[in-house]
Parts: structure tokens; sequence; C-alpha cells
């Protein structure tokens, strides 16, 4: 019998997974994956919740996560392609530029 | 029964793919196991009696957000390995320790606000599409409205940003 702690142990999982790719990861691009990684274990979270508790809020929630998903990679992406053509590299440390 | 089977499969599916676009150091590998990861996680929302958002995601994520990633990356050279600078030991110990402190808290945040009641319970008679078509545009009418706003403007941002003489570099550009 699969309970909701099984999805919210799953979420957690999934959550960790990508803060440790948003922490170890130098990659501007990677960072972009694990924040989708991170949107959509949360994502499980509120579907789970939503079912188990009889309750729709949380699949209204899960549905403006994706548009925020949405429009943070369209954002994120002309940035990210603006930077490529400044800098020729996405590394994350070419960014930092004062050397505190 | 049938319903934890494809539990496990799917959450050891999702973990697997999630861990490769994580740790791979090439970007078409990691693009590609997010394209799955996010197909399997479609999968958590049909066991869940999402459909709705079920199809959202496979549209949306694996259709619309990967597509994005795969134009915006032919404008990188993405076969490329990006040299990633190893961090400190004392680095690591720290992000250790916090992502320590985080999973704890994630892991007994459910315990504590186990008085979480529901607001909006579904019609019985009614399927998902339906009910949430409801409370969407009874309840949350606004933040519905404010979305459309907000993708309008990403969607210029977008436009805006990217689609600029893609052609030629910044410093002929600015000349």
């Amino acid at each position: 019998m699969i309970t909701l702690n099984h999805y919210l142990i799953v979420a957690a999982v999934l959550f960790v997974i990508g803060m440790i790719g948003v922490m170890r990861r130098k990659n501007l691009l990677m960072l972009f994956f694990s924040t989708e990684i991170l949107l959509n274990s949360v994502n499980i979270g509120f579907v789970a919740l939503s079912h188990y508790l009889n309750d729709l809020s949380g699949q209204i929630f899960a549905f403006f996560i994706i548009a925020i998903a949405a429009s943070e990679v369209a954002v994120g992406l002309g940035l990210l392609i603006l930077l490529y053509k400044r800098k020729n590299t996405v590394d994350l440390d070419v960014i930092q530029n004062m050397h505190g | 029964m049938f319903e934890a089977i494809a539990f496990y499969v799917f959450s050891a599916l999702t973990i697997v793919m999630f861990y490769v676009t994580v740790t791979t150091n090439n970007a078409l590998y990691a693009l590609s196991a997010l394209a799955a990861g996010m197909i399997f996680i479609s999968g958590f929302f049909f066991l869940l009696d999402a459909d709705f958002l079920g199809v959202i995601q496979l549209i949306v994520y694996s259709g619309a957000v990967m597509a994005m990633y795969a134009f915006g990356m032919m404008f990188f050279d993405s076969t490329k390995v990006v040299k990633e600078k190893t961090h400190s030991a004392r680095n690591v110990f720290i992000l250790t320790a916090l992502s320590a402190i985080i999973i704890v808290a994630i892991l007994t945040a459910p315990v504590i606000a186990d008085n979480a009641q529901a607001l909006f319970q579904p019609f019985a008679d009614k399927g998902n599409v339906e009910n949430l078509g409801y409370v969407l545009f009874t309840k949350y009418l606004i933040p519905f409205e404010l979305a459309a706003v907000m993708l309008l403007v990403a969607m210029i941002a977008g436009i805006v940003l990217a689609s600029k003489k893609m052609d030629i570099p910044l410093e002929k550009d600015a000349q």
C-alpha cells in the first residue's frame, strides 16, 4: 500500500538531488536543469498531498509552478545566450568579476 | 498491488534519470536524461488521479521546455566539456551539512503539518479536468490571469533577449 509518505520521501530525494546539482555544478546550463528538477520534485509533493487530502489546491499550485517554470526557461535561456555571446562560455566562475 | 509496482518503478527511474542529469559532464546526456525524468514524473501524476496535470507535464515539460533547451543549446558549443573548478574541503563540508539539515527539515515537515485541512473538495461525480476547471476559474481566477500576463512578459523578454541579431557577435553589434 502506497501512502502519502512514500510520495513525500520520493519528492524529498528528488529535491535533494536537484539541490546538490545547484550547489556543486558550475555549468550554467546544468544549473537550469537542476532548477527544473527542484520545481518538479515540489510538484510531486503538491499533487500527492492533493490526492491524499482530497483537495484540489495542490494541483492548482502545481499548475502555477509549471507556468512559472516555463517563463523562467524563456527568460533564463535568453540571458544565457547573451552571456555566451559576451563571454564565449557558460561557466559560472567567469561571471564573477569582482574579486572581493 | 499494481499501484505499488508502478510507484516503485517510476520512482527508481526518476531518481536514476535525475541523478544522471546532475552528475554527467555532457550537456546532451543531461538534456536527454532530464526529458526522460519529466516523462516518468507525469507517470506519478497519472497514478495520483491528476490526469490534467499529467498531460500538461508531458506537453509543457517534455514538449515545450525540452525543445526550448534543445534550441537554446544550438547557440552554444554544447559538446564542449566545461571545466568545473573543484571545491575546497571546507566548501564540501558546509554544503554536505546544509543538505543534511534541509533533508531532515523536508522529511519532518509533513509530521508537523499533520493538521492540514482540505479547502476545495472535488465533486465526486465530475472528472479531474472538470473539477480543476471549477476551482481554477472561480477561486483562482486572478492568479490565473496574472500567470497569463507573466507568460506574455516572459515571451516578450525571450524574444528581445535572444532574437536580436543572433548571428553577429556582441562586439560587432555594439559598433
